[in-house]
């Protein structure tokens, strides 16, 4: 999956405050360290991905940015706000989906939003607003007068998400807001997570260990493991720290005979910047080729254009391969424990 | 008549609605962006609003109204009659409105309304209390309650507060009930006094109840299963209410004195024997109904030396007016506040440390 919304906005990161910055933030359980020094930066109108294990930090990192947690140490602003000591402020702008949300199953779904929205201090004609608002967005309107008893965890999830837009926050802290969702479900919700930055320009910090769906929905990206953040940064720039330097680009041919392939391995091969060149092993799959130094990629595809048109090879398909974030990820923790 | 004029109209088949797709959000309105910085004043009456509307329409509130309603209706039952008797007799003087709850009959052991309450009345304190916290663990709504802008100890007052109102609408209804019945079917109508008493006996029940709800929000704070809480409660009531006198009366026969122990000594250890009893909060609940209930009730305890002993045997029988009561019964009500802020400090005290994760 890559990023097809190129209209984004990039994160204005030197221009604009962050919403959410950490310095040195710590906690320890006993001799465990959950979370460990961590910096971390997120920009109004971005989606910054906290990826990484069950069990390397995450949840309890979101649950010191929310006050919900004290610090063992270092220091943590949301909003400009100190959540260890003014808690209840950080909270009426801070949504927050919990991972595994729960609801009260005998009330129905309107019910559960209308407590929250009481919780935050909303009178009844404000928060029937609200409510009608989030529900349609979320596309629960239809469902909303049913018990939540008769909902599926999809919808919960949804839910989920309708509560912690009920508040109208400026920041959103999703903790695994896809997980147990039907693949249909996950996309409507990445659009929804989307439209949401785009057009109130919210910050969102979510966190995931699905690593697919965090590389096609944010804006930068965390890596985290064992309690540290091992990278942060754009899926490009991570790519450079934790790539071995090398790029790929897909090539499709047309071939006819057993020479073709010897002429297209010589003509692609012998063009400046490609270090290798992987032949396919039957007709109909696509030639891959080995770009070292990875920023030469941009040229060496133009390069294969002129050479296709200059010794008449067939071209029917060419397309750098961006990174996988898996491989990223992989490189990143594997460098991290060397 | 035609054959087509039985057949009744097919029901349609219902689909099941489905969640339609996620629908283009609109900017919120400005007026919400406005209200971004109000905090609720009160936390925790939004949660104690919402928790008594929980207990209110569930089924448990309808079970413990019947069964507490039970509990007081058959001591009655068998009380009216006596009542009806005795009536005449004591018109004018004694308190005959008050033996509604105080007096009991041959066929149910001489127990009344009170010591039936004595032993039921801590049900309806666990009920409501021994899965309010860690309920909504395992449910999954804590986390997301407790990252609402309110205060942490709003969840645990609120949930107190909501089975404080709850009990004293259940006990207030089952003294409403009583009371109805002696006036309408019995013909007795309480005098200045005994309203009074009545009134300090309702608060006393009320305040008996409480030290088993903030037992069971202790249980529910400190058990992270509900079932297992609830068993908890529920085992500790049928200890201390049912075989508590029994185990009271083993330790006492284990300090009988000796045979040729001297008057002082065998009054001490009554008066040790006795202060064992009133480790139960069910004697202290029911010595307190006792004289509050019943103003010929002078003395509940035992006297200090035999001079006292000699006194009290003199004593004329006489009435006592309700402050006399009150004053006898004093430290009783101290040790039963003291005891129910002891299980609620346990409980918030508890709540406020744990972690918010399991």
């Amino acid at each position: 999956m890559t990023r097809v919304d190129t209209s984004t906005p990039e994160p204005r990161a030197s221009a604009a405050e962050p919403v959410i910055r950490t310095r040195g933030l710590t906690k320890r359980y006993g001799s465990l360290t959950a979370v460990d020094s961590l910096n971390l930066a997120v920009y109004p109108g971005e989606i910054f991905g906290l990826l990484g294990q069950n069990g390397a930090g995450k949840t309890t990192t979101i649950l010191m940015l929310l006050g919900l947690t004290e610090p063992t140490r270092g220091e943590a602003r949301v909003l400009g706000l100190d959540p260890a000591r003014e808690p209840r402020l950080v909270k009426r702008r801070v949504g927050y989906l919990p991972d595994a949300v729960g609801f009260y199953g005998g009330l129905t779904g309107r019910q559960n939003l209308r407590y929250t929205a009481r919780l935050n201090g909303l009178r009844r004609e404000a928060a029937e607003t609200a409510i009608g608002d989030v529900l349609v967005q979320v596309g629960l309107d239809d469902r909303a007068d049913d018990n939540v008893e008769t909902y599926s965890r999809g919808m919960r999830q949804r839910l989920g998400i309708a509560d912690a837009l009920v508040k109208t926050p400026d920041v959103l802290i999703l903790d695994e807001p896809t997980t147990a969702i039907d693949p249909l479900g996950v996309v409507e919700i990445l659009d929804l997570l989307r439209r949401l930055v785009h057009e109130r320009g919210l910050a969102i910090l979510l966190s995931s260990h699905l690593l697919t769906q965090v590389q096609s929905v944010c804006d930068r990206i965390g890596i985290f493991a064992a309690g540290r953040l091992v990278g942060q940064g754009t899926v490009d720039e991570l790519a450079t720290t934790f790539g071995d330097g090398a790029a790929t680009i897909e090539v499709g041919l047309e071939l006819t005979g057993e020479n073709d392939v010897t002429r297209a391995t010589k003509v692609l091969g012998g063009l400046d910047g490609v270090e290798s060149v992987v032949a396919p092993t039957d007709a109909q799959d696509t030639w891959r080729l080995i770009v070292r130094p990875a920023d030469a990629e941009g040229r060496v595809r133009r390069e294969v254009l002129v050479a296709a048109v200059e010794h008449d090879l067939h071209l029917t398909a060419i397309r750098p391969i961006v990174p996988s974030l898996d491989d990223i990820y992989r490189a990143a923790v594997v460098r991290r424990a060397a | 008549m035609s054959s087509d004029a039985g057949v009744k109209p097919r029901p349609r088949l219902k689909a099941k609605p489905r969640p339609r797709p996620i629908r283009e959000p609109g900017l919120p309105s400005p007026e919400l962006l406005k209200l971004r910085d109000t905090l609720p004043r009160a936390g925790w009456r939004v949660v104690a609003a919402k928790e008594l509307g929980d207990h209110l329409l569930s089924v448990r509130f309808i079970v413990l109204l019947f069964v507490i309603g039970l509990t007081a209706a058959i001591p009655l039952y068998f009380a009216a009659s006596e009542i009806r008797a005795a009536a005449p007799d004591a018109s004018g003087t004694a308190a005959v409105f008050l033996f509604l709850f105080a007096l009991g009959a041959e066929e149910i052991q001489n127990q009344s309304v009170f010591t039936f309450l004595g032993i039921v009345a801590p049900l309806l304190g666990l009920a409501f209390a021994f899965d309010a916290v860690n309920g909504e663990r395992s449910e999954g709504t804590l986390p997301r309650l407790l990252a609402q802008p309110i205060h942490r100890d709003d969840v645990i007052n609120g949930k107190f507060a909501a089975g404080i109102a709850v009990i004293g609408m259940v006990i207030a209804s089952v003294t409403l009930f009583i009371a109805g019945f002696g006036m309408l079917r019995l013909g007795i109508v309480p005098h200045g006094q005994e309203v009074f008493r009545l009134i300090g006996w309702v608060l006393v029940t009320f305040l008996y109840v409480s030290v088993w709800l903030a037992f069971g929000l202790l249980l529910s704070v400190l058990v992270r299963r509900a079932a297992t809480a609830a068993l908890i409660g529920f085992g500790i009531w049928l200890l201390l209410t049912i075989f508590g006198r029994l185990i009271t009366e083993f330790i006492g026969g284990l300090l009988r004195p000796a045979a040729d122990a001297t008057p002082d000594t065998i009054l001490g250890t009554i008066q040790l024997q006795q202060l064992i009893t009133r480790l139960l909060p069910n004697t202290l609940y029911n010595e307190i109904s006792l004289v509050l209930l019943n103003p010929s009730v002078t003395q509940i305890s035992t006297p200090a030396t035999i001079d006292q002993f000699q006194q009290a045997q003199q004593q004329i029988p006489t009435l006592f007016s309700l402050d006399q009561s009150l004053l006898l019964i004093w430290p009783h009500v101290v040790a039963l506040v003291a005891l129910a802020v002891v299980c609620f400090a346990g409980a918030y005290v508890s709540f406020m440390r744990q972690e918010v994760r399991a």
